[in-house]
């Protein structure tokens, strides 16, 4: 499981609707610095991550019959929106990690900051505006 | 082969507490005595400043500000870097409540004699409160509803000098303008002559004195400047050795060191758990140009939760968020229009919470949210609701189902926001005022320290940050810390004189 899979990627634009808009170029760079961010992290939390994605990716079968890529958006809110609220700490946990990990791919980006409207500058009050 | 130093006085660590502790002692080096700092981050060049937030991130905080709880539950942030945590602080300066130290009851410990101390720091940091011109729009809604909701609104002094408003404050001054001890302490240790090396672990100190350090290599690409020795394994050994390594690095050192250190190591550690809420006003506002801290609400005495202005960057603010998909989107849509409120929880020292290592040395935090702390976060999102109500917003997104609250909500606010919303895992939350660990007390058998920062039974190992708390501060940290550093700084000067050395 990588994080190029259709399940990271499903779970992505769900998590953030218009990661599913952005080019090819862009999306390497969201890739790129969640990539960055899981090499920084130990073997163990790598292999966790790892599981959980494929974990995500196969239970959706048993509700709906098909994949959590292969749903659709509906359907994939749905079932992610039960993940996050789920009773076990540890599969919270783990809906929390990535979705963390796909904001700080998505919003740490120099385009999507500036695409929000967010215009902090190191020159402060004197900065055009 | 390894390389051996031999110095007087070793200080671990170089934020609050090291830099302090170097300063005061410095004027000895003139005597003779041989002083060095060992700081575990990078020294960094002005220009490196970039106010780019995962680039900062990255550069400035332990795991990029990721450090997590065992249990995962909450994340930790605290800088490595030459001035530590004062780096990224936002420079908010208080002094310690009377009725927080006197339930500290650590005997040799007065308020008058810590607010004396802070005081010097105060003025040495150039603390003051912003004019009235600086604030801006976002800070001033927070004073304009906070009053309107009841509350009593005060303004945080700052220590900043030629503030130019960047807001960028959590990742390190681009302007140089924060008075952290990177830029006021330490610079005048090192004129005095103490020698500070950088990207300087250390791994162990041992039972005679020598302390394993090392020093790490710059790698490629990366920010800060080389290390003052080269990269290699050290033996350094010291006649005084002062850990100043925080409330997260000091416990866990002391820990996996071969020393007969008191029962209570590690035990005590608290940290104000915070939660970020925002608020839509159908308008823009000033947000993010300006001191982004400028004004609290402090209930900690009576509810258990702090308030504070906040600005935050575009994936802290996302993370910060309940929720995903197109409504989660939509906020960050507004993020021109957006005012920030942070509450922090007064917690308290609970047994279980404490700072322990794993086999390989590193640092595991154990923590779990009391009743009581999440109670402190229910109450305080409350009041951040009122908040941002009276001041004008039309939307307040918290911890709720669903997590919005329109403008109707705001008189039902105790049912709409309740404590089955804050279960751990379903929220982010974070800190970033560690403390305690080491704490200060009469006995080896209640505490680690003295009220001088002496670990009971080890004379010549001192403790000089905030791990030395013995329960929860309940206001931003560093003043106090500086204090007590101040304190242990003495304590070593009294003690050099009266061995005559």
């Amino acid at each position: 499981m990588t994080l190029s899979s259709p399940v990271f990627r499903a779970f992505a634009t769900c998590v953030v609707p218009e990661a599913g808009g952005l080019d090819t170029a862009q999306w390497d760079e969201m890739e790129a610095i969640v990539a960055r961010a899981v090499a920084a992290r130990s073997r163990a939390v790598q292999r966790q991550l790892a599981l959980f994605l494929t974990l995500l990716e196969w239970l959706p079968l048993l509700r709906y019959g098909r994949r959590l890529s292969r749903l659709d958006p509906a359907r994939r809110a749905r079932f992610l929106d039960r993940v996050q609220r789920a009773p076990m700490l540890l599969v919270r946990r783990g809906f929390w990690g990535v979705r963390t990990l796909i904001l700080m791919g998505y919003y740490g980006r120099p385009a999507a900051a500036a695409d929000i409207g967010y215009r902090a500058d190191a020159r402060g009050w004197e900065a055009k505006r | 082969m390894i390389a051996s130093r031999s110095y007087d006085i070793v200080v671990i660590g170089s934020g609050a507490g090291g830099g302090t502790v170097a300063q005061e002692l410095a004027p000895l080096v003139r005597d003779g005595v041989r002083i060095l700092v060992l700081e575990k981050g990078p020294r960094f060049a002005d220009q490196e400043f970039t106010g780019r937030e995962l680039e900062m991130a990255d550069a400035l905080y332990q795991d990029g500000g990721a450090f997590l709880t065992r249990d995962g539950t909450m994340t930790l942030a605290f800088a490595s870097a030459y001035g530590g945590s004062t780096v990224v602080y936002t420079g908010t300066s208080l002094t310690a409540p009377q009725r927080v130290i006197r339930a500290w009851d650590v005997p040799g410990l007065a308020h008058g004699d810590l607010t004396r101390r802070s005081a010097k720091y105060a003025e040495q940091n150039n603390v003051h409160p912003l004019d009235d011109s600086l604030i801006n729009d976002n800070n001033r809604l927070f004073v304009e509803g906070g009053r309107k909701a009841g509350y009593l609104v005060e303004q945080f002094p700052v220590n900043v000098k030629g503030c130019r408003g960047s807001s960028l404050c959590n990742l390190g001054c681009p302007n140089q303008a924060k008075q952290g001890t990177n830029r006021v302490q330490l610079p005048r240790a090192e004129r005095a002559g103490v020698e500070v090396v950088t990207r300087a672990e250390v791994l162990r100190i041992e039972p005679d004195r020598t302390l394993t350090v090392r020093v790490s290599q710059k790698a490629a690409g990366t920010k800060g400047a080389p290390s003052e020795w080269a990269p290699g394994d050290y033996q350094v050994r010291a006649r005084i050795v002062v850990a100043a390594a925080g409330a997260i690095g000091t416990p866990a050192l002391l820990l996996r060191s071969p020393l007969p250190a008191p029962r209570s190591l590690g035990h005590g550690f608290t940290c104000h758990p915070a939660l970020i809420l925002v608020a839509e006003h159908p308008h823009p506002i000033t947000n993010d140009v300006g001191h982004p801290k400028s004004y609290f609400v402090d209930h900690g005495a009576s509810e258990r939760f702090v308030l504070e202005t906040c600005m935050y960057f575009p994936f802290v603010t996302a993370k910060s968020l309940t929720g995903f998909g197109a409504a989660h989107s939509a906020i960050m849509h507004a993020f021109p229009r957006l005012q920030m409120i942070l509450i922090l929880a007064c917690d308290r020292a609970a047994p279980g919470n404490r700072i322990a290592v794993s086999r390989a040395g590193s640092p595991v935090v154990h923590y779990r949210f009391t009743r009581e702390t999440i109670d402190g976060l229910v109450r305080g999102t409350r009041a951040a609701a009122r908040i941002f109500f009276a001041a004008g917003a039309r939307r307040v997104h918290a911890p709720a189902d669903p997590p919005y609250l329109e403008a109707a909500d705001a008189g039902r606010l105790e049912e709409r926001i309740t404590a089955r919303h804050f279960r751990p895992g379903m929220l982010a939350v974070s800190a970033a005022h560690l403390m305690g660990g080491c704490g200060m007390g009469r006995s080896a058998a209640d505490s680690v320290t003295d009220a001088w920062g002496r670990v009971h039974g080890l004379p010549w190992l001192r403790v000089a940050d905030a791990s030395l708390f013995p329960n929860s501060l309940e206001i931003n940290p560093y003043l106090t810390i500086m204090g007590l550093a101040d304190r242990v700084a003495e304590g070593i000067r009294r003690d050099l004189a009266a061995t005559g050395a």
